[in-house]
C-alpha cells in the first residue's frame, strides 16, 4: 500500500533560505541544502523548494542550488515559483530536480501544461493551485499572483483542465488557511479529490500533527505540505509520522 | 567503469549523482565506444515505451545492450528502464522490448477488483516485500521503502523472476532479475538509505564480476 507523504516547503530567494529558520544547530541557517539534509533525516518523503527570487541573479543561483540539492539528497524534490517556461522547466529539470511545479503560469497559458508534460512526462509536472472560497458562487475560486488575482477559474473545473492536460500532481493552497494553523482545509481538499485521479498534495493550514492525521485519515489527501511548523521546530517531519503511526495511517 | 546509457530519455543526471555518492567510477554516454568498455550497464529511463524503443533502436543501442549481455556483462534498468528488459508492452501501441526477460508491460486498470476507482500513476513511496531475498540486489536490505512513479506495470509467468514487489491494488513487480540481468520498477536513486543499498548492491555484483573476469 502506498504510504501518505510528508513534504516539507522551503522558500528559497536569491539562493537561501528565508522565512525565520530555527534551526539553531545548524552552522548556516540559511542553506537550503543544509536544510534539505535536515529534512531528510527526519524522513521528509519529499521536497518542495518555493524561489521567490525577484531577479534575473536569484534565478541563475536557483540552478545552481537545484545541482547542489541533486548531488546531496536520495529523495524527489520540486521546484516551483516564477516558472513561466519550457525553457525554465528544462533549465530546473536538467540540473537534478525531478518535478516542477507551475501555478500563475499556468493559467495564463494552460499549454505551458501540455508541452511540459509531452515533453518531461506528466511524473514532472506539478500544477500548484491557489484556491479561496468564494460566498458568491458557493464553491472555490482560483488565485494566481501568489493569491493576489482572482481568475474566472473555479477550482473544480481548473483542476480537471490540469488533469485533462497531462499535470501528474496537484499542489492544493487553501488560501483562507494558509498561516492559520487551523488545520487543512477539508471542504476545498474533498472537492478536488472528487474530480480528480491524480494525487492530491494538501497545503495551507497545518499547525499539528493531528491535522496530518485528518487530512489522511479521511482521504482528502494522497500527501501533505508544510513549512512553518517544520521550519520552527513546533514539530518534526519525525514526530508528525509518530502519531500518523499510531492512529493507524500508512508512513514511511 | 559503471556505464549509464544515454539514449535521450529520462533524468540521467540523478542516477549518475547517486553513482557518484557511493563513490562508483561511472559516466553517462551515447557513445559505443564507451559503453562497449564498460564493466556494468545502467539504463534508466522516463518516458513512452515505444519512444524509447524507437531511441535504442535508431542509435544502435540496442544491438549493443544485448550482445554485452549476452557476453556477460550485468546490467540494471531503473523504472521504464527496466519495462524495457522485458519482451513487450502495451504502452499506446503494443511493442517489442529487448527480450532480455519474459514478461509483458500492462497499464494500471485504474479500477480494482471491487469496482472502486484508484489513482494511476502509482506514485509515491511502497513497502518492499522481498520473494527472493537471496538475491545479491537484496543482500543486507532488511525492510524498506522506495519511490515509485509510473502507469504501466510487468506481468509475467515466470515467478522467479520478479525478486521483490509491492502492492497497490494488484501486486507489482518491483525489484526483478535473472542472471545477470536486473531491473527496479522504482528510482533506486530516489529511494532514500534503501534505494541506495540497492544501487550499492548491483554495483559491487558488477566490480565482483569483473574481478571474476567474465
Amino acid at each position: 500500500m502506498l504510504t501518505k507523504r510528508i513534504i516539507p516547503c522551503l522558500d528559497v530567494k536569491e539562493g537561501r533560505v528565508v522565512k525565520g529558520i530555527q534551526f539553531l544547530s545548524l552552522r548556516d541557517a540559511g542553506d537550503p541544502v543544509e536544510l534539505a539534509k535536515v529534512y531528510d533525516e527526519q524522513g521528509a518523503d519529499e521536497l518542495v523548494f518555493l524561489d521567490i527570487s525577484a531577479t534575473h541573479e536569484g534565478r541563475k543561483t536557483m540552478v545552481e542550488m537545484v545541482r547542489e540539492v541533486a548531488a546531496t539528497l536520495a529523495i524527489p524534490f520540486t521546484v516551483g515559483g516564477g516558472i513561466g517556461s519550457l525553457e525554465d522547466m528544462k533549465s530546473i529539470l536538467r540540473a537534478g530536480a525531478d518535478k516542477v511545479s507551475l501555478n500563475s503560469a499556468a493559467v495564463r497559458s494552460p499549454e505551458l501544461v501540455t508541452e511540459g508534460a509531452n515533453y518531461f512526462g506528466s511524473q514532472c509536472i506539478v500544477v500548484a493551485i491557489d484556491a479561496k472560497y468564494d460566498e458568491e458562487v458557493g464553491t472555490y475560486r482560483v488565485y494566481t499572483h501568489g493569491g493576489r488575482r482572482p481568475t474566472e477559474w473555479l477550482v473544480t473545473d481548473w483542476a480537471q483542465e490540469v488533469e485533462r492536460r497531462g499535470a501528474g500532481e496537484l499542489l492544493v493552497t487553501s488560501m483562507d488557511r494558509d498561516g492559520e494553523k487551523t488545520g487543512f482545509d477539508s471542504g476545498l481538499l474533498e472537492t478536488v479529490q472528487q474530480v480528480v485521479g491524480i494525487p492530491v498534495i494538501a497545503s495551507g493550514g497545518a499547525g499539528n500533527a493531528d491535522h496530518f492525521v485528518d487530512v489522511f485519515q479521511h482521504n482528502r489527501a494522497d500527501a501533505a505540505l508544510a513549512a512553518s511548523i517544520f521550519h520552527y521546530k513546533e514539530t518534526s517531519v519525525e514526530s508528525v509520522k509518530q502519531v500518523l503511526k499510531e492512529n493507524g495511517v500508512h508512513v514511511r | 567503469m559503471i556505464g549509464v546509457i544515454d539514449y535521450g530519455m529520462g533524468n540521467l543526471f540523478s542516477v549518475l549523482k547517486a553513482l557518484d555518492r557511493l563513490d562508483v567510477e561511472a559516466t553517462v554516454t551515447d557513445r559505443k565506444e564507451v559503453l562497449e568498455r564498460c564493466d556494468g550497464l545502467v539504463l534508466p529511463g522516463v518516458g513512452a515505451f515505444p519512444d524509447a524503443m524507437k531511441a535504442l533502436n535508431e542509435t544502435g543501442l540496442k544491438e549493443l545492450v544485448q550482445r554485452k549481455v549476452e557476453q556477460g556483462t550485468p546490467l540494471l534498468g531503473i523504472c521504464l528502464g527496466m519495462q524495457l528488459l522485458f519482451d513487450e508492452s502495451d504502452e499506446n501501441t503494443s511493442t517489442t522490448g529487448l527480450g532480455l526477460l519474459p514478461g509483458r508491460i500492462v497499464r494500471f486498470e485504474g479500477e480494482n477488483a471491487s469496482g472502486e476507482m484508484f489513482k494511476v500513476p502509482h506514485m509515491g513511496w511502497n513497502h518492499l516485500d522481498q520473494r527472493h531475498p537471496s538475491s545479491v540486489l537484496l543482500n543486507g536490505i532488511e525492510d524498506g521503502y522506495v519511490y515509485f512513479v509510473h502507469s504501466y506495470y510487468l506481468t509475467t509467468e515466470d515467478d522467479e523472476v520478479v525478486i521483490a514487489s509491492a502492492d497497490y491494488e494488484t501486486t507489482v513487480p518491483a525489484v526483478v532479475g535473472k542472471g545477470h540481468v536486473f531491473g527496479t520498477q522504482f528510482h533506486p536513486e530516489k529511494s532514500g538509505p534503501t534505494g541506495m543499498k540497492i544501487l550499492k548492491n548491483f554495483c559491487e555484483y558488477v566490480t565482483e564480476q569483473t574481478e571474476r573476469g567474465v
